[in-house]
């Protein structure tokens, strides 16, 4: 996972990384990698060619149009709700990881267990124990009918609300570690440095500690994103059908006519978009300067 | 240019407020498992408060197909952990310890599938079973699990090695020793801690999988797929407490693995 956390490893970095010494012989390290590289070769990069021949047969890339007017909709939809959670988890997760990293003191292991801890229980019983907090009568739809946002009769489960806040405590975790592991790492002298060059600590913060967590924030932001934007389980528990996500369409339709091309074309555009919008995205991170 | 400071202790004290309130927000649900898993249910589905009770407690074994499909998790988890983190392990070696060509390209493939949906890694790989003509079962969801567990301890393993002074290996060869031996006893104390690590994280990992696996699994149920295909006929009181079982034990060997590593790591303060 830390791989995935620096958009662009600096050529120091790198070489650190990829140290190590000649073989003695030289098939050692191809001993060493051939049972786990095959297996990866074998089923997870065939497979993905074998997604993509599929996603061709019968129409052609004429299938790809298709499958996107089909389902512009439920496209829409899914990366609307993939970003809101994103949003929704950097607001939450990134005090969170700024307090436990910065005034976490020698609680700071026992907070950051209190993270993890949700790790410890199945995705799916998870997302159902929100379902009983977000149930007509549960504490969720209280809150909201004494603050006013819902009418009285008026519930949560099956609105985008739902889906949304469940896919945002999923992977909120995600967000916070990363985050977490850049701030902790982060020299506070720097941050001594600006305040005696009389900078007010919100301008410290902005110059300083913000742009150093970059990182962080960049590998939260994928490891939320991405696994958010693929989900179903959300969406099917606690949603209805005016929320059907991209990952519902292929849930339903694989046991029946799973062969279909345009449930592979679809499945190969999602993985498509979210590698493009990785790359552009570390390019922005990685060389925009954020003043 | 400074806010006064009546300003900054107000933006101190809802910092704190706001952090307490995302660490409830994890920690809520994981509370309902728990406490619901003492509820008296008044239908089918364990969803709403009734009364406490210790049924579900009592009986746990009430539903043979969710003990049945968590048993069939447990053996899938073994497995998985045996066959990953030995896979992960010679891979992080070889990628801490050697040069090669083609490292870049390694490095980039065992990052991918940490990059991609599950849904598309998932369902990928099921056009390849369909391709081949294999039926879903045990074999092709331990196949699936293995393939993106790889990556995970690949990776931990090689954060926890690297660094460390391999020329020990040598010493104990040119000390006559053989390379088995050099093995168990140089390398093997060396990257345990790293191999550990990995192997917990893949048996958690393989037991809390769901959406690779449903796509792979043909008839078999694991024990969220079970919880997936009862969700229209029952969600009984068990599921809770099967998953309030699991989180202790979990927490159990947390604590477990930290007192050990505390203890390692006192003992090799002491020894330097």
């Amino acid at each position: 996972m830390t791989t995935v956390a620096a958009p662009r490893p600096r050529r120091r970095d790198r070489e650190a990384d990829d140290s190590g010494v000649r073989a003695r012989r030289w098939f050692t390290p191809w001993l060493l990698i051939a049972p786990g590289g095959l297996w990866l070769l074998i089923f997870f990069v065939i497979p993905l060619f074998s997604l993509g021949r599929l996603s061709l047969q019968d129409g052609g890339f004429s299938n790809y149009p298709q499958v996107i007017s089909d389902n512009s909709t439920v496209i829409i939809r899914t990366f609307v709700y993939a970003t809101c959670a994103t949003v929704a988890a950097v607001i939450i997760g990134y005090p969170l990881a700024y307090v436990i990293a910065t005034k976490g003191g020698r609680f700071k292991n026992l907070l950051l267990a209190l993270v993890v801890l949700p790790f410890f229980v199945t995705y799916l019983v998870r997302t159902l124990s929100w379902k009983i907090l977000m149930f007509d009568g549960g504490p969720v739809v209280g809150v909201l009918h004494s603050l006013g946002i819902l009418s009285e009769n008026q519930g949560v489960l099956g609105s985008p609300f739902a889906v949304v806040a469940a896919l945002t405590y999923n992977f909120l975790p995600f967000m916070v570690l990363p985050i977490y592991v850049s701030l902790e790492k982060l020299d506070r002298r720097l941050l001594e440095a600006a305040a005696d060059l009389y900078s007010s600590p919100a301008r410290a913060f902005r110059k300083v500690t913000l742009p150093l967590s970059l990182p962080g924030l960049f590998a939260g932001t994928l490891l939320t994103f991405i696994p958010a934007a693929g989900d179903f389980v959300n969406s099917e528990l606690l949603g209805s059908e005016r929320t059907v996500m991209i990952g519902n369409i292929i849930e339903k339709n694989f046991g029946k006519e799973f062969f279909r091309p345009e449930l592979s074309a679809l499945s190969f555009m999602l993985m498509a978009i979210i590698l493009v919008g990785v790359i552009i995205y570390a390019r922005i991170l990685g060389t925009e300067d954020i003043a | 240019m400074n806010p006064p400071n009546w300003l900054r202790a107000v933006g101190r004290v809802s910092l704190w407020v706001w952090a307490a309130l995302g660490l409830a927000f994890l920690f809520a649900p994981i509370l309902v498992t728990v406490v619901y898993s003492f509820n008296e249910p008044e239908g089918k589905y364990n969803y709403v408060w009734n009364r406490f009770s210790l049924a579900g407690w009592t009986d746990p074994f009430k539903y043979p197909e969710l003990t049945d499909a968590l048993v069939f998790s447990l053996k899938i988890a073994v497995v998985v952990t045996i066959l990953s983190t030995l896979f992960g392990t010679l891979i992080g070696l070889a990628m801490v310890k050697y040069r090669f060509r083609a490292k870049g390209l390694l490095g980039a493939i065992l990052v991918l599938p940490l990059t991609m949906p599950e849904v598309v890694l998932g369902f990928s790989l099921l056009t390849l079973f369909v391709a081949v003509n294999w039926s879903r079962g045990f074999i092709t969801i331990v196949i699936a699990q293995v393939m993106f567990s790889i990556s995970y301890v690949a990776t931990t393993v090689r954060a926890r090695i690297r660094g460390f002074d391999w020329r020990l290996e040598e010493a104990s060869l040119d000390l006559g020793a053989s390379p088995v031996r050099t093995f168990t006893r140089v390398t093997l104390p060396l990257i345990a801690p790293g191999v550990i690590a990995a192997a917990l994280l893949t048996f958690a990992l393989s037991l809390d999988d769901f959406i690779i696996t449903y796509l792979n699994s043909g008839l078999d149920s694991t024990f969220p797929i079970q919880i997936w295909n009862m969700k229209r006929s029952k969600i009984p009181v068990q599921i809770n407490v099967f998953s309030t079982a699991l989180l202790v034990i979990s927490i159990a060997i947390a604590l477990l693995l930290v007192v050990t590593n505390n203890r390692r790591a006192r003992r090799l303060a002491v020894g330097s």
